[in-house]
């Protein structure tokens, strides 16, 4: 290796999240070029609120624990930490919990010592309303103004650390740190930060890490080693057949990103508008010109409640003449329906919602879709929303006879559809909304996560 | 008429978050960058007239260093919400890329 001329700071990103797989090869390839941590995110908004709203995770605990398994050993055997940031998928107590446990599972088996520091970020909805009357709280657009009834909404809450807490956290000498929800990029930011590089390259190497391969010409090619120094950073795919090229390390900045030259972060703004991204070689980008300005520390909330439960039905409509006239079939199914829950069960659409979904038709744009013309078939789902799933079962099997036979009007027969399953009726569980899209000001970016740290293994 | 998804490698769209979404138009080439980032059909008010969202709210940024015009504006519904039908906004690019860009 030729010397350098400033000091590097080498963060391993193996995979965009935990629990997605990746090869111990390309930990071990880290590794051999000198990481100096291996960093991963757990997580994220982007699987829907019923992750947060009921706290469970998006991934099974044996593709987590195999992913693990690989970081902590080589880890521990490099004398590395190992960060994971939004454990369990949403980041309550309950998945940092979770993820911790697994940790020591595995620390107990490998007959590793390690040091544990877990960092919660869940937030009781009394302790965020007292932000809110304490006028602390701020809008993100498209939202309001936050008031204490949204957040008594809330079934959990948490905030979303920077890299604060997870520098402090290796400060105190973990080994390994499971960090409640954090943002995507302080898991890996944490690193070069700590390690004294300034705040526009670790931040942007953080952003185009962040979802470990994406950033490549292969993003399902395994996931990266971003390089730090002081006057910018470089990236170099972990796999050895994976390449970074000036545009795939540029466009992924855009990626999942409404504004594709800043991001926000608890400390202050990204901003990449100046950034020149120049290939060392075939594989390797080199970034530089990536600003990052202070601002006072925020804290961004998420927020997820209970709407109601569902229960659903699905029928494949074939017949040519019924296709020709969905729309109408569709409508006049979801009227009967409703009717019919309103007249039977006495419930009105304040506390029953019935919806028909035609795939095939325009289920997934509804009235924005650009096409016109007969569908080949439709699945129809017919969805009952109900405070209780009793209730959303009961109106499902209330409307199977007309699902499975509503006629067009003028039809002088009955129709049979396709029925998917017997029963007909699916119990689909819980439905949870996002309610929160706002910011806490803080005067310690640190000040609403709580770290416990504890010895695990051998 | 030649539409936006005519010119473009691949137009896609995806959340930012659960409020908001975001959809990307990659350009081949820089004649096929400026065909879109020039359009006339390519601007806030058709866009929100396209997806029946506030034309104020439309965000257009021109990339041409990596030949990219990409659109943000809040999601119509929250994300996973009673109303929503796409939970990770990953096919709501369809309606932009038929948008002529002459119209």
């Amino acid at each position: 290796m030729p010397e350098t001329p400033t000091p590097e700071t080498r963060v391993i990103v193996p995979a965009g999240m935990l629990g997605a797989g990746f090869t111990a090869e390309a930990v071990e390839r880290g590794i051999a070029l000198g990481g100096h941590a291996i960093a991963i995110d757990g997580g994220s908004t982007d699987s829907g609120p019923y992750y947060l709203g009921a706290a469970a995770p998006k991934m099974p605990a044996e593709a987590i624990s195999a992913d693990l398994r690989i970081m902590l050993t080589r880890g521990a055997a490099a004398g590395i930490p190992v960060i994971v940031g939004s454990a369990g998928t949403s980041g309550t107590d309950t998945g940092v919990d979770w993820v911790a446990g697994l940790v020591a599972e595995i620390a107990e088996e490998e007959g590793l010592a390690l040091t544990v520091a877990r960092i919660y970020s869940e937030l009781a909805p009394e302790a965020v309303v007292a932000l809110v009357e304490a006028g602390r709280t701020r809008p993100l657009p498209p939202a309001a103004d936050l008031t204490a009834e949204r957040v008594r909404r809330c079934a959990h809450i948490v905030g979303l650390m920077g890299a604060e807490p997870i520098i402090a956290a290796l400060d105190a000498g973990a080994d390994v740190v499971i960090g409640g929800r954090a943002t995507d990029t302080a898991v890996i930011a944490a690193v070069p930060l700590r390690a004294g590089r300034p705040a526009g390259p670790s931040w942007h190497a953080a952003k185009t890490a962040e979802c470990g391969g994406q950033c490549t010409t292969n993003p399902r090619g395994g996931g990266v080693l971003v390089i730090v120094d002081d006057e910018g950073f470089t990236v170099d795919p972990l796999e050895p057949t994976s390449a970074a090229t000036p545009t795939s390390v540029a466009a992924h900045m855009i990626y999942e990103n409404a504004d594709p030259n800043v991001m926000r972060e608890p400390s202050g703004t990204l901003d990449v508008t100046d950034a020149v991204y120049t290939a060392l070689d075939d594989r390797r980008v080199r970034v530089t010109g990536s600003r990052f300005t202070e601002q006072a520390p925020t804290v961004k909330l998420e927020g997820s409640g209970l709407i109601g439960h569902q229960s659903i039905a699905i029928a494949g409509i074939k017949d040519p003449e019924v296709l020709a006239s969905i729309d109408v079939w569709a409508d006049g199914l979801r009227a009967f329906v409703a009717a019919k829950v309103a007249d039977v069960l006495g419930l009105g659409a304040d506390v029953v919602d019935v919806q028909v979904r035609c795939y095939g038709w325009n289920a997934v744009l509804g009235e924005l879709d650009p096409d016109t013309g007969p569908p080949r078939e439709v699945g129809a789902v017919l969805i009952a929303t109900a405070p209780d799933q009793a209730t959303a079962t009961k109106v499902v099997k209330l409307a199977n006879p007309y699902l499975l036979h509503m006629p067009l009007p003028g039809m002088d027969h009955l129709p049979s559809f396709a029925f998917l399953t017997s029963p007909a009726e699916i119990p689909r569980g819980p439905l949870y909304e996002f309610l929160l899209q706002h910011v806490v000001t803080v005067d310690d970016p640190g000040e609403l996560f709580r770290t416990e740290i504890e010895e695990v293994g051998r | 008429m030649t539409t936006v998804g005519d010119v473009a490698d691949l137009v896609r769209s995806k959340n930012a978050g659960p409020f908001w979404q975001t959809l990307d138009v990659f350009c081949p080439d820089d004649e096929a960058y400026r065909a879109v980032a020039e359009a006339p059909g390519v601007d806030a008010e058709t866009v929100a007239r396209a997806y029946r969202v506030d034309p104020a709210t439309v965000r257009i940024f021109r990339l041409p260093a990596i030949r990219v015009v990409k659109i943000s504006f809040p999601r119509p519904t929250a994300q996973g919400g009673i109303a929503d039908r796409d939970m990770h906004a990953g096919q709501q690019h369809v309606p932009l890329a038929r948008l002529p860009l002459h119209p």
